[in-house]
């Protein structure tokens, strides 16, 4: 270990994150690797490690002989001081070597305010930050995950953007990469070949052309550029990579257990879900993978808690074979399951009970509006009877905790759908009054609300957010309606979601205010121990640009988004109907009922059915 | 056969380990291994593992001690190997077995540091002098807040050598009533020999022993 390390690392918060030598970990021999990637995950170790798709590239690129894989974390803020004092700059967890020697960097973008992160990194790992400023080949600089299905906001920065889902496409952008380099091709050159690779987004080949009134006029695709990028997904997942044996942390993370992945993609279409869109065409795993696949992991990691991850458990088909075979060999071993993602109806209920036999805590269930009117409006398929029905079967069961999450702001709410959230946790309270056997040990319930974004490649993409203002009188109005003492109400911060907006549907210029805001300190915005709102104010106006513009306007169905030249395999004649519907309160069939035809089982080879 | 202590090395990457986090850990490698670990009863069952004495973070060990208990008879001997085949790098167990004394007997603790000077290392015979004095009245803060310990008689038997970048520093701290963790070895310099203070020091843990001076296993 480093000299300067070892006398940094004493007086830091949690060292054990910034050392590696965990279980599992994979060292290799750097005179056997042909190719260094460093994986980095712009968030803190405790975050990156709970993230599963961090965890299968991970797995997958390392599962090639002649490449090496290894991870980077952004340093918590006492620890990137101390390494900015002492000159060390940022390194990869295995081998402890400098981030900025590596072949390859990849960044894993899942949320907008981990972007000036990236830049932090970029510059801790005494890179240019910008793709044109680092003129040679070595190193490549990419990113992919859902943070960049924008691309446009972090495309100064990137080399390339990698759409959709990984573990194919990294392989062949790494492939290239690596004959380009033992060939000595130009940067160019090798960006050029790239971008016939299908998912690769180059960012250089389109120019952004503006109208005079700010809004973007084209996306003008420069020679060699590609009409549409289509994101790359998995087709087969029973035969996908999967990591059994996955690194077990020697300290505290947020997820700390086995992720048994059920499936890919989202049924219910909620209107407002980037996720629910983004990640379509449905594919499911079979039980008897999963079921190998969770028992194989918690043989390696000796977890005692292993959680099954999908966008929504209840979803899959053939859930309770999987939970059959898995708790066959979870309960004799006491290694617990847990299911989140869970829909609010009698069955996951039933389920529920199954798996908590004696610790039952809370549940959690997200209405997201507080009418019938609302929820038809963003098409969130859960009736109040049906969630009042679990709800007893909840209290009767012995759940004393109950956490409803909610968003303000959404297209078209009234006054009356923000009391109706108070409304509704009455009514929770009172079906708790009538039904709970333990009434001695009290309720807790809880109401929290965020600040609706409007999120690329969803049917709300051309929506406006409401103001800081409007949000905070509603934030008042909520407050004020809910009054039992049992019923604790939680708000997010309106700053932080007015940035966020602002980011989530930002242009190219926008990148230059993010590179503005880390010139001014920011890093780790996710946090609101270091988020700074007059900060990005000030970035803004450095770059003459207006916050609003991005969050609060309203696009013209018409108008060229940013995101114009990413295909997510969903039509964008599919989201404007769904917006529209959305104003006619009119809900749509899950893709179960009826295949809405959204364009996205074209991804999958011919022969080949969605699961929806 | 219930009651089990192992002897592990604690190094390198895993010193960074904290106390609570290294419980965690350790419960991991016994599942990976297999080993039949006894836990307790009741709505949140745990693992019945204690370690005798904790180990500051940062701090190095060839001696530390575990107490665990099992269900069933287990073969001692390839126990330690079983161990260490699923163990995070720097953990090392070396022996098992059915422990004679308690915990509570441990009275003295042998140890090690290095203190490391950017720009010369002071004479030897300055630290071993400063080592010796009648009392060494070092300021502290404790969980109930600041206190004075007496060095002098509670840290002993100091050897010194040089060393690549300082010097080498050998001797037994008390590890009970009072516990001394070595780390107040530096800080004595800092308040009573500012002159003598080194740039950065890092500890071992060499050997436990019981009041008597016996190894205590």
């Amino acid at each position: 270990m480093d000299k300067r390390l070892r006398r940094i690392l004493p007086t830091v918060q949690k060292p054990a994150r910034y050392t590696g030598g965990e279980y599992n970990e994979i060292i290799k021999d750097k005179r056997d690797v042909r190719l260094r990637m460093a994986f980095c995950f712009p968030d803190t170790y405790e975050i990156g490690m709970s993230n599963l798709g961090m965890r299968i590239l991970y797995g997958c690129i390392n599962a090639v002989p002649e490449f090496w894989c290894e991870r980077v974390f952004a340093p918590w803020g006492d620890m990137a001081e101390a390494m900015r004092r002492e000159n060390i700059p940022l390194y990869a967890l295995e081998s402890g070597d400098p981030v900025g020697e590596f072949d390859v960097l990849g960044f894993s973008l899942g949320y907008e305010m981990a972007y000036p992160t990236v830049l932090d990194m970029l510059d801790m790992a005494g890179l240019p930050l910008r793709s044109a400023e680092r003129r040679e080949l070595v190193p490549l600089v990419f990113a992919g995950g859902t943070g960049i299905c924008n691309p446009e906001p972090m495309a100064p920065f990137m080399d390339l953007m990698a759409l959709g889902e990984g573990e194919e496409l990294d392989l062949e952008i790494l492939r290239l990469f690596q004959r380009a380099r033992d060939e000595g091709w130009t940067k160019r050159a090798f960006l050029l070949e790239a971008a016939k690779i299908p998912g690769v987004y180059l960012p250089s080949l389109y120019e952004p052309v503006y109208n005079a009134d700010g809004t973007l006029a084209e996306m003008k695709p420069l020679p060699g550029a590609p009409e549409r990028v289509t994101k790359r997904i998995v087709e087969d997942l029973d035969r996908a990579y999967y990591p059994t044996a996955p690194i077990v942390p020697s300290t505290e993370i947020v997820h700390d257990r086995v992720n048994v992945e059920l499936f890919r993609g989202c049924v219910r279409g909620c209107r407002f879900c980037q996720a629910g869109y983004a990640y379509r065409p449905i594919r499911a795993r079979s039980p008897e993978t999963i079921i190998a696949q969770g028992i194989e992991s918690i043989k390696n990691t000796g977890c005692q808690e292993a959680t099954l991850l999908s966008l929504s458990s209840s979803d899959y088909r053939r859930l309770g074979e999987v939970c059959d075979g898995l708790l066959e060999y979870c309960e004799p071993r006491s290694v617990s399951l847990s299911l989140p993602s869970l829909r609010a109806d009698n069955f996951s209920m039933e389920l529920m009970s199954r798996l908590q036999k004696v610790r039952r805590g809370g549940l959690t269930f997200a209405p997201e509006a507080g009418t019938q009117r609302l929820r038809d409006v963003i098409n969130k398929n859960v009736t109040e009877e049906e969630l009042l029905n679990t709800c007893r079967i909840a209290f009767e069961g012995g759940w004393n905790g109950i956490k409803l999450y909610f968003m303000l702001g959404l297209p078209t709410e009234t006054d009356e759908d923000v009391v109706g959230i108070a409304e509704l946790a009455d009514k929770v309270l009172h079906t708790w009054r009538k039904y709970s056997p333990h009434k001695q040990r009290g309720v807790r319930i809880t109401v929290s609300t965020s600040c609706f974004i409007p999120k690329p490649h969803s049917p709300f993409q051309w929506e406006p957010q409401v103001t800081m203002d409007e949000y905070r009188r509603r934030v008042k109005l909520l407050r004020e309606n809910i009054r039992a003492r049992n019923v604790q109400y939680n708000w997010h911060d309106a700053d932080t979601s007015f940035i966020e907006a602002a980011l989530s549907r930002g242009d190219r210029r926008v990148g230059e205010v993010i590179e503005a805001a880390w010139r001014r300190g920011a890093r780790m915005e996710a946090w609101s121990d270091y988020f700074d709102f007059k900060r990005w104010l000030a970035a803004f106006a450095d770059r003459g640009l207006d916050p609003a513009f991005y969050a609060t306007r309203e696009r013209g169905e018409d108008e060229c988004l940013p995101w114009s030249r990413v295909n997510m395999g969903v039509k964008t004649e599919l989201l404007l109907r769904e917006r529209h519907r959305a104003y006619e309160a009119r809900l749509s069939p899950d893709c179960r009922v009826q295949c809405s035809a959204c364009g996205a089982s074209e991804l999958l080879p011919k022969g080949v059915r969605c699961d929806g | 056969m219930d009651k089990l202590r192992l002897r592990f090395e604690k190094s390198g990457k895993a010193a960074y380990i904290s106390h609570l986090d290294l419980l965690h850990v350790v419960q991991r490698v016994f599942l990976r291994a297999g080993t039949p670990l006894k836990y307790s009863e009741g709505f949140n069952p745990h693992a019945i593992i204690s370690i005798c004495v904790p180990l500051s973070v940062g701090m190095e060990s060839v001696c530390e001690l575990m107490d665990f208990r099992v269900t069933r008879e287990i073969d001692l001997a390839s126990l330690p190997e079983e161990l260490n085949a699923v163990s995070p790098e720097g953990l090392r167990f070396l022996v098992c077995y059915e422990p004679a004394r308690k915990a509570a007997e441990i009275k003295w603790l042998r140890c090690e540091g290095l203190l490391e000077y950017d720009n010369g290392a002071p004479d030897i015979s300055a630290l071993a002098e400063f080592y010796s004095r009648e009392s060494l009245p070092v300021l502290r803060r404790t969980k109930r807040g600041e206190g004075v310990l007496e060095l002098a008689g509670n840290a002993r038997d100091f050897a010194f050598e040089p060393a690549e970048g300082g010097v080498r520093l050998r001797c037994t701290v008390s590890a009970a009533e009072p516990a001394v963790n070595p780390e107040l070895l530096v800080r004595a310099l800092e308040q009573l020999a500012p002159e003598l203070k080194p740039d950065f020091a890092s500890w071992k843990r060499l050997e436990f022993y019981d009041k008597d001076m016996t190894a205590f296993r």
